[in-house]
């Protein structure tokens, strides 16, 4: 991080910029695969981020390159924002060989082992556990890594998030724990499926620090990662982060959102993070004439080159249905 | 064998079997680690890990809380961050408590990942009924564990397969899960004084014989040679199977039996329907149809949740009797 | 109970191999059914059952092959006792949704023993042996028929080593799979070696003299030509059909002529079944029979021979036709031969021969004008008949032949 350009700025013009661009990328992606789900080129679940860039983007810039990351099924942003190309994100959807994960798992399944991207995992909390596992073996090989699962507020309920919470706190695990609280879980609003909606205080009988962060303010997010993942990273145990966000599409492409008032989305939009971002850029003069419409073409043309990609992508053959439910004999022999 | 080659041989039991291939991979290997609930400090419910705890200390000995989700998926994690965790589940009655973990990303992430991930984790479990403790602790799942691709499952029956398949399923780059019957571990047995690994790819004939196979696995195992040996007075020479690996089923041994004797009992501790045995049944009927002399026969537990009383209990399971019987059946006039 | 046997279909054949059955326990047979094919060194021959009933039980499989003699079926005779479950009905035929008929008790009793929880087996029917899977694919395999195996294994069942006992026990040089059918050169081969072997034994042991005589066909041709105008062109005869009438009519006279030399003694023939010598286009000849000549129409022998020739090429000649001939018959004119003497078929002692029709000069009534001539010769064997009784045999073919409406 560099604050030396703009002394009391968080940023200086190039990281903002970027930081602008990932989440316009993440947006066009996102609309973008909402019209090519609507063509049927992509198939399954589909759930967009749409509203929620701020958390993504906040997060995955706070961390190390060798941090481990765990996430849930609305995941595209995370993936995006941890750097694995918008080409084998599209791919995969589209079930394409050249997808991050060869096509085997679509949309909630985004896996990309070199950037330590553990997926998505379309089992509410299921991750969790296995972001345990990652903090453990870099806690016994005394790696100084952070592993941040991210899930949602609907993991609040589930009898893994308490168990994980409980064991990294117990064990001084070296997790972040990010809940990305967009008010429903699928279709059931907070105050419905939750007893103690505040739920950093709900986190915090466990005995970690956690925190309630503005999720739509991507600086607040930033910076509130930034600070429990030194913390974390110090050997301090594992930290809780509520972001307070918002998703503005449906749960899923079929989602008729019976469950919610339009205007309650209406008024979610007025603090889209996007055009927060923007507003603090230019309040904080990062942004000169031009960069919003350069930037706007540049995500243009990646999301377009990826969705080029995916369709030029190929259909794994038939014959390699069985690949990879275990570990093929030649990959065992090589030294591990 | 000749007497020269005769090498000491040693006294003891399943469970020092076990002990010993537990602190073998402690010692052999950094990366391992034991955890589980009460493997520390009691010593392991069933006194599989006395001594370890001061051996080989807290951080490699960890004791967990009770929470089977948490500590089976931090195994898994911990596997993908390059250790190899020995995740004990005291029984897998609890190990019910940590289905979502084993078979939703145990099992799966390897393929989801497209190849990304290995999980080399190995996950011992106690099984089986015999000791007059109810219906939630006398469960025999393996059969519903073996019907999952992605994962191994092991199933030592001897003294020499309790010391020897620990370590290789630490080698197997993808989850093994390893079930000890709990009647087992106070069985006794030889083995040489320098045994070690054992293959884990191959069933085994325990008993060679020509008129009937038994084929069995786990705790079984000795009901079913005592049952050969009731068999044998009779004139009736049964050849007895120890399936050893569950998954994957070793087909040529089983059905090399088969073809010889041209008749099968098999005897399965998990109830009949749906049961293993009526996946090994399915396959003789598959690949030997043309080979049979009689129907197969199957000796399972009663479809009863498994009650207290000792006389209940033992009708309940497969006994040598029942077993033998099972055998004569398809033998007819000759023995019948 | 009686039993269907394989038949000897030549003097020669001591073995045949089953090649097909056509028909099945159970079904109802009756005398003259073909119920089998049989391969013999002469080549694929049905075969027809002698007896009327119900075919009990299938010995013998397809594949297996067995001495002459070997008891091949049992064919339960109409009106002999049955197993009582098997037995028809008292009552007329139950309505299709009564209740089906008790299995037969034969085919194994209940199992003593099911297993406690299983579901119980399906009774088992009545016509299908009771057997494990691995037994049913060795008795295939060793041509063994199951039908005829008792089983030792559960209920009864007949298991993998009942069938190799029986096979053991019951096809002592049984084949360990079945025999591929002969290529048609194997079988020109064998044909060749069973016409060598009858010959050369007829040679060897029966004596034989020769006799011929000239026969004028002017009337016979005459009264032929004018039979054949009014007939349809498919049942226009050949002089070969009178021939053959003549031939058996005339035995009449000479009983020692017509019957089968057997066991160091002549035994005559009430009936006529004459052999008929058909060449094979490809090499090598059959003799079938033509039965009961005398008491037949010419028309009706007309039909019989052009049966026997077409299915003698086609080779699916009846057991009983190639078995029985008492006397034999052999033209040659159509090859242009003027004279035959014919080697004997063991057992039977006599053939007759015919040599090609042609016109030549013939004196009749001190002119000399062309007639129809044809050379019918006699072998016979001197042990059973004299060259006397042979000349008169002949002299009464002639004499016949010139009374053709009279045939």
């Amino acid at each position: 991080m560099s604050e030396a350009q703009a002394p009391g700025l968080p940023l200086n013009r190039d990281e903002a910029l970027a930081w602008l661009r990932q989440m316009q990328l993440i947006r066009r992606f996102e609309e973008a695969s909402a019209q090519a789900y609507s063509a049927g080129k992509i198939r399954g679940f589909l759930h967009l981020y749409i509203g929620e860039e701020a958390c993504a983007v906040g997060t995955l810039r706070a961390l190390q390159p060798d941090d481990a990351i765990v996430s849930h099924y609305r995941e595209h942003g995370h993936a995006l924002a941890r750097g694995v190309p918008a080409r084998a994100i599209m791919a995969e959807m589209f079930a394409k060989a050249e997808g991050c994960s060869r096509g085997r798992g679509g949309s909630m399944h985004l896996f990309d082992a070199s950037r330590r991207f553990y997926g998505g995992n379309a089992i509410v909390a299921g991750g969790l556990p296995l972001a345990l596992g990652l903090a453990l073996a870099d806690q016994m090989m005394r790696r100084p890594r952070v592993t941040t699962a991210i899930f949602g507020d609907g993991a609040v309920a589930e009898g893994e998030f308490h168990e994980s919470l409980n064991l990294a706190t117990l064990w001084k695990l070296p997790v972040l724990f990010v809940c990305e609280n967009n008010l429903y879980a699928m279709g059931t609003a907070l105050q419905r499926h939750e007893a103690q909606v505040n739920l950093a205080a709900r986190a915090s009988s466990y005995g970690l620090p956690a925190e309630s962060v503005d999720g739509m303010d991507v600086l607040a997010v930033a910076g509130a990662v930034r600070r429990a993942a030194a913390a974390i990273r110090s050997g301090g145990g594992p930290a809780f982060l509520e972001l307070r966000t918002y998703r503005f599409r449906a749960h899923s492409m079929y989602d008729p959102e019976l469950y919610r008032d339009k205007r309650e989305v209406e008024q979610w939009k007025l603090r889209d993070p996007i055009i927060l971002f923007i507003q603090w850029m230019r309040e904080a003069g990062l942004l000169s004439t031009g960069d919003l419409e350069r930037l706007e073409r540049e995500v243009e043309a990646e999301v377009s080159d990826a969705l080029d990609f995916a369709e030029a992508g190929t259909l794994e053959p038939v014959e390699d249905l069985t690949r990879d439910v275990y570990t093929p004999r030649e990959a065992r022999d090589a030294p591990r | 064998m000749p007497p020269g080659e005769r090498k000491a041989m040693v006294r003891m039991t399943y469970r020092e079997a076990v002990r010993a291939a537990v602190r073998e991979a402690l010692h052999r290997d950094p990366r391992v680690f034991l955890m589980g609930e009460d493997v520390g400090a009691y010593g392991g419910c069933y006194a599989v890990s006395k001594g370890c705890l001061a051996e080989f200390g807290a951080e490699r000995v960890r004791d967990t809380p009770l929470c089977e989700s948490a500590f089976v998926g931090a195994g898994i994690g911990a596997a993908m961050g390059g250790m190899r965790p020995i995740v004990e589940i005291m029984t897998v009655n609890f190990g019910l408590l940590a289905l979502d973990q084993i078979v939703n990303n145990a099992a799966t992430l390897r393929h989801m990942s497209g190849g990304q991930l290995s999980v080399p984790v190995v996950i011992r479990l106690a099984t089986g009924a015999g000791r007059q403790v109810a219906a939630q602790h006398s469960h025999s799942f393996e059969g519903w564990f073996a019907h999952i691709p992605g994962i191994k499952i092991l199933a030592p029956a001897t003294v020499e397969d309790a010391r020897g398949m620990l370590w290789s399923a630490l080698q197997e780059p993808d989850p093994v899960l390893i079930f000890e019957h709990a009647m087992l571990y106070a069985m006794e047995g030889e083995l040489p004084e320098d045994a070690g690994a054992v293959e884990i790819s191959h069933a085994a004939i325990r008993r060679p014989g020509r008129d009937v196979s038994l084929i069995t696995y786990g705790g079984s195992l000795h009901k079913t040679l005592a049952a050969a040996e009731l068999l044998a007075r009779e004139g009736i020479e049964a050849e007895v199977v120890d399936l050893r690996t569950l998954r994957p089923l070793d087909d040529e041994t089983i059905l090399g039996s088969v073809t010889r004797t041209r008749r099968a009992v098999l005897v399965d501790e998990g109830w009949r329907s749906g049961s293993l045995s009526a996946e090994l049944s399915a396959r003789i009927m598959e690949s030997a149809f043309y080979e049979l002399d009689a129907p197969v026969q199957r000796v399972c537990t009663a479809e009863v949740p498994i009650p207290y009383p000792k006389h209940l209990e033992d009708a309940a399971l497969p006994q040598p009797e029942s077993i033998a019987a099972a055998a004569r059946r398809t033998l007819g006039e000759r023995h019948g | 109970m009686a039993e269907f046997r394989m038949p000897s279909l030549g003097a020669d054949m001591e073995a045949g191999t089953l090649v097909e059955w056509r028909v099945r326990p159970g079904d109802t047979v009756k005398r003259g059914d073909i119920v089998a094919l049989v391969e013999t060194q002469k080549g694929i021959i049905e075969v027809e059952l002698f007896e009327s009933g119900t075919l009990q039980e299938l010995l013998v499989k397809p594949g297996e092959k067995v001495p002459v003699g070997a008891v091949l079926a049992l064919v339960r005779a109409e009106g002999e006792a049955v197993a009582p479950s098997v037995a028809a009905p008292a009552q007329p035929p139950a309505p299709p949704s009564a209740t089906p008929p008790t299995p037969a008790p034969s085919v194994g009793a209940p199992p003593s023993a099911r297993p406690e929880t299983g579901v119980a087996p399906p009774a088992p029917s009545a016509h299908r042996p009771r057997a494990s899977p691995a037994a049913r694919s060795a008795a295939a395999r060793l041509g063994v028929d199951l039908a005829r195996v008792s089983g030792t294994g559960p209920g009864g069942a007949i298991s993998l080593e009942d069938v190799e006992r029986a096979a053991r026990a019951e096809a002592p040089p049984a084949p360990p799979s079945a025999p591929p059918l002969p290529s048609p050169e194997a079988r020109r081969a064998g044909m060749r070696q069973a016409i060598a072997a009858a010959m050369a034994r007829s040679k060897r042991e029966i004596p034989h003299y020769y006799l011929d005589t000239r026969i004028d066909l002017e009337r016979a041709r005459a009264w032929l030509r004018e039979q054949n105008e009014r007939l349809p062109v498919a049942e226009r005869m050949l002089p070969l059909v009178l021939f053959l009438k003549a031939v058996a009519l005339a035995t009449r006279q000479f009983p020692e002529l017509n019957g089968l030399w057997e066991g160091g003694a002549f035994r005559p023939s009430r009936a006529v079944h004459l052999g008929v010598v058909i060449s094979l286009r490809q090499g090598g000849l059959m003799v079938p029979a033509l039965h009961d000549v005398t008491e037949k129409p010419l028309g009706t022998l007309m039909r019989e021979l052009s049966d026997l020739i077409q299915r003698a090429r086609r080779g699916a000649l009846r057991s009983s036709e190639l078995a029985d001939s008492t006397l034999t018959v052999t033209s040659l004119g159509e090859p242009g031969a003027d004279r035959v003497l014919g080697v004997i078929f063991p057992p039977q002692v006599a053939i007759v021969g015919f040599g090609s029709v042609r016109e030549l000069p013939w004196v009749v009534e001190g002119r000399c004008v062309p007639r129809p001539l044809v050379t019918a010769s006699l072998s016979a064997d001197h042990r059973v008949s004299d060259g006397h009784r042979g000349a008169a045999f002949l002299a009464r073919v002639e004499r016949l032949l010139q009374e053709p409406e009279k045939l």
